[in-house]
């Protein structure tokens, strides 16, 4: 327990003037139960007050704090030093634009593979204020959970190949997003409007089967379920009478 | 040269409040743009993981449930500090606001017909005829089952599902942007002043209505559930306008359960025992005849209590006591209180099925906020309006019973959106390029003041923990006049300190050094109205709990704090308005079995 960690952190403002792309390495003391969000909160207010990263919740629960931890895309908050060894490398998530340091706009991407998808409810049933609610089975509505539970991190699209090579591609939270609608019986689209959004290399059939989504999820969803199921759908959709 | 952007509506936060109103006032034909510290799907509001307390009434569990039992759990709830005929609005409207969620796509728990066993080993059998209905569950302070939730995500769930809709309207959002002060003519409210966090760019925002719906700012205390971000920003901007005023600060509420390090709020539904150092199961000693699940204010105090006392377990992160689930056993742990499980694996290392939990009370949630009428419409300043946690319209009165926060949050954006939108559509945009030119110069002075160093040489992060630290030693959950008498002059000392702050880092472009320094005197300012408020308040009433005057006074203190802050004071000034009491006048608070 009584380590002295070194931590080398990729160091960029692009947004600012005259700088550029470095590595910068800080000392703490290891203390116990420290995990990536308090050494970082320590190195900024007692080291470098400049550093730029984005925690919100501290808990898994909110998906702001992706970064790469020596190599692997993980959730700063949930990753503990006593699991690292002494030397701890950290950078930026790929894919995302950079805003500063270890801060990514995943936000940005999201908001527009969400508007690209059309990843909302789709319904033209108008609401009564004063009817009961529609009836759904609770099974139904833990297989939407399931895919309703990731929380937009970014962790697997870092993790993707593809997604590296093929920027339009849509990857593994994308494609899990929209399942997640697909499987809701409250959502009228037909499986020939998704195969619209979906039915692409930008979609679904972008897939390649690499599962580094599925192996650095930090909540665990079985990704590689969703896109198989979204691309059984999306296949059978293509090769069907049109308008299927 | 600013830009400038010009809206119907501006909303500020885009958490739960804020996205249900943005969407009444859109659904409206008004044009609206959200100001959000950081991207929607990462507010605060995704941490809610419990429920939405609402009169549905389908489980057999449920059964005889109405808005009337919904108002007297509330009511008592509050200590009765709350207004009555916000209540009496919130639980009669409850019902159709998460039915419209459903609606929206929130996958809420349903029920299926059939037996089925709780925790206490009693059997339940819910009927055929409730099978698909909108399921709930137990909670504190609840006469009946009644917290709708989305299995164990019930904030992620319905943020996705309002965001969505904000997508699908075409709603403008402007993420990682943050309002820095307010527009306004001593009137009416005009809009903001906002600093990009990616750029560090100073803009204007003008609008012919303001919504502040930034949420709490439970960061003002040393140790607090709350994500980094909830400051109280909102708070401070309508404080600092000399003009709004902030409601019942004084009333702050700890939640009972949190899991150190990150103060993580774990429920167990009720099912578990708080054992002190000794393993003594020590809540019945105190209430034999509800040991279960009394008032969120009550159980810390008994906790706090029992660290006081010398009882507590020395941890690495302070005294704590254990949450004992064991005797639950590994399937109701893994089947029904998965993310506590979760939880205690990924932040504690601790399997909950064979390990005692650590535990302690630690700031949740404020009732406070900036006070509105039952439109939510902001006294003081015409054309703000508030909702949420940020507000205090006033719903929870000293203490907030579990689930009426998120349940608060898409009721009042349903109401207070439509007020917002009947404002705005009889309102023209009128503002003079003076005005907004002078409020944005006097914020790029300030910006420039601190870069250039002008100011002086005091730590901004040394400083806010200072503040934490006051605040939790002297405005926790047991609170004295002396204490109090000491925050305030400390608090005081500290606000002059906070004009003070230079920064180690230069300030340039969007670094977070810069943002701390321009919060920091507003958010020492919510401090003190916190300490000032309780201070005054020489009573115990729901979370606000003074040692030194342990019984709640109704005849002198049936009444709501207001504090505002006029230009160049020192302390906020306080004074003190009725609380409506509509139906049921002040009695016994014992929590329901």
């Amino acid at each position: 327990m009584d380590r002295r960690l070194t931590f080398d952190i990729f160091r960029y403002h692009p947004f600012t003037a005259g700088t550029e792309p470095r590595m910068q390495a800080f000392h703490l003391r290891e203390t116990p139960g420290m995990n990536i969000y308090a050494a970082l909160t320590r190195i900024r207010e007692e080291q470098d007050p400049s550093l730029m990263f984005d925690f919100v919740c501290r808990m898994a629960l909110c998906g702001s704090c992706g970064m790469l931890i020596n190599g692997r895309p993980r959730l700063a908050c949930k990753t503990f030093t006593r699991r690292l060894p002494d030397r701890i490398t950290l950078y930026p998530l790929p894919v995302f634009r950079l805003v500063g340091d270890l801060s990514v706009d995943t936000g940005e991407w999201f908001r527009h593979v969400a508007l690209k998808t059309g990843a909302w409810l789709h319904t033209s049933r108008a609401f009564e204020p004063v009817a009961p609610e529609e009836r759904m089975d609770n099974e139904t509505v833990l297989k939407v959970y399931e895919a309703e539970r990731c929380i937009e991190c970014g962790c697997c699209l870092a993790a993707c190949a593809k997604v590296h090579i093929q920027p339009g591609f849509i990857g593994a939270a994308g494609v899990n997003r929209l399942a997640r609608f697909m499987l809701d019986p409250r959502d009228e689209r037909s499986a020939a409007q998704y195969f619209e959004v979906l039915g692409s290399q930008d979609g679904i059939f972008g897939c390649m089967g690499l599962m580094g989504c599925e192996d650095n999820c930090p909540k665990d969803l079985p990704l590689q379920l969703q896109l198989a199921y979204v691309r059984r759908t999306m296949a059978a959709a293509g090769l069907g009478p049109r308008g299927n | 040269m600013s830009r400038t952007h010009v809206t119907d509506v501006l909303v500020l936060g885009a958490g739960l409040a804020g996205e249900r109103t943005a969407i009444e006032a859109a659904a409206r034909g008004l044009e609206v743009v959200i100001l959000s510290l950081v991207p929607p799907r990462r507010s605060h509001s995704t941490a809610a993981q419990g429920g939405l307390q609402a009169a549905l009434g389908n489980s057999v569990m449920s059964r005889g449930d109405s808005p009337d039992l919904h108002f007297t759990d509330t009511v008592i709830g509050a200590d009765w500090g709350a207004d009555q005929h916000v209540v009496r609005l919130f639980v009669n409207t409850a019902p159709a606001a998460v039915r419209q969620t459903a609606r929206w796509g929130v996958p809420w728990s349903r029920i299926t017909a059939g037996e089925r066993r709780l925790p206490d080993l009693a059997v339940i059998e819910e009927p055929e005829a409730a099978t698909g209905l909108i399921d709930a569950k137990k909670f504190g302070g609840a006469t009946k089952w009644r917290t709708c939730y989305a299995a164990d995500g019930t904030g992620h769930a319905l943020q996705y599902a309002l965001d969505g809709m904000v997508l699908s309207l075409g709603i403008t959002v402007h993420d990682r942007t943050e309002a820095i002060a307010l527009i306004h003519d001593g009137e009416k409210c005009l809009g903001t002043v906002a600093r990009c966090l990616r750029t560090g760019e100073v803009r204007a925002y003008l609008a012919k209505a303001v919504v502040i719906a930034t949420g709490g700012c439970g960061r003002l205390y040393g140790l607090s559930t709350n994500s980094v971000i909830n400051e109280g920003a909102g708070l401070s901007l309508a404080l600092n306008t000399g003009l709004a005023r902030l409601g019942n600060m004084e009333a702050v509420q700890f939640h009972p359960q949190t899991l150190p390090p990150a103060w993580i709020p774990v429920s167990e539904g009720g099912g578990g025992y708080l054992l002190d150092r000794n393993l003594d199961y020590f809540m019945p000693y105190y209430q034999p005849q509800n040991n279960k699940q009394p008032y969120r204010d009550v159980t810390a105090r008994r906790m706090e209590e029992r660290i006081r006392a010398g009882l507590g377990v020395e941890g690495p992160h302070g005294p704590h006591l254990w949450l004992d689930v064991r005797h639950l056993g590994t399937d109701h742990i893994e089947r029904h209180l998965k993310s506590l499980a979760a939880f205690c694996r990924d932040f504690a290392g601790i399997d909950p099925a064979r390990e005692l939990i650590p535990v302690r009370p630690v700031q949740h949630y404020v009732m406070g906020g900036v006070r509105t009428n039952i439109d939510g419409a902001a006294y003081g300043l015409k054309g703000l309006f508030a909702v949420g946690e940020a507000a205090c319209w006033d719903l929870h009165g000293f203490n907030r019973l579990g689930g009426n926060s998120l349940a608060e949050t898409i009721v009042a954006g349903m109401v207070v959106g439509k007020k917002v939108a009947e404002f705005a559509l009889g309102e023209a945009l009128h503002y003079t390029s003076t005005l907004v030119a002078q409020h944005l110069a006097a914020q790029e002075d300030r910006l420039r003041r601190l870069v250039a160093g002008q100011n002086g040489s005091e730590n901004v992060y040394a400083l806010q923990k200072q503040m934490g630290q006051i605040l939790t030693e002297h405005a926790g959950i047991f609170r004295t006049g002396s204490g109090l008498e000491t925050a305030v002059a400390a608090l005081a000392e500290l606000h002059r300190r906070a004009q003070k702050v230079g920064l180690a880092s230069g300030g340039r472009g969007a670094v977070p050094e810069l943002g701390a320094a321009l919060r920091l005197p507003g958010m020492v300012r919510l401090a003190l109205c916190i300490a000032c408020s309780a201070l005054a308040r020489t009573e115990s009433r729901g979370g606000h709990f003074r040692e030194d005057h342990p019984n709640r006074d109704d005849v002198h203190w049936l009444c709501r704090t207001l504090a505002y802050w006029p230009p160049g004071a020192e302390v906020p000034v306080l004074k003190y308005e009725p609380v409506q009491i509509t139906e049921l006048p002040p009695g016994k608070r014992a929590a329901p079995a």
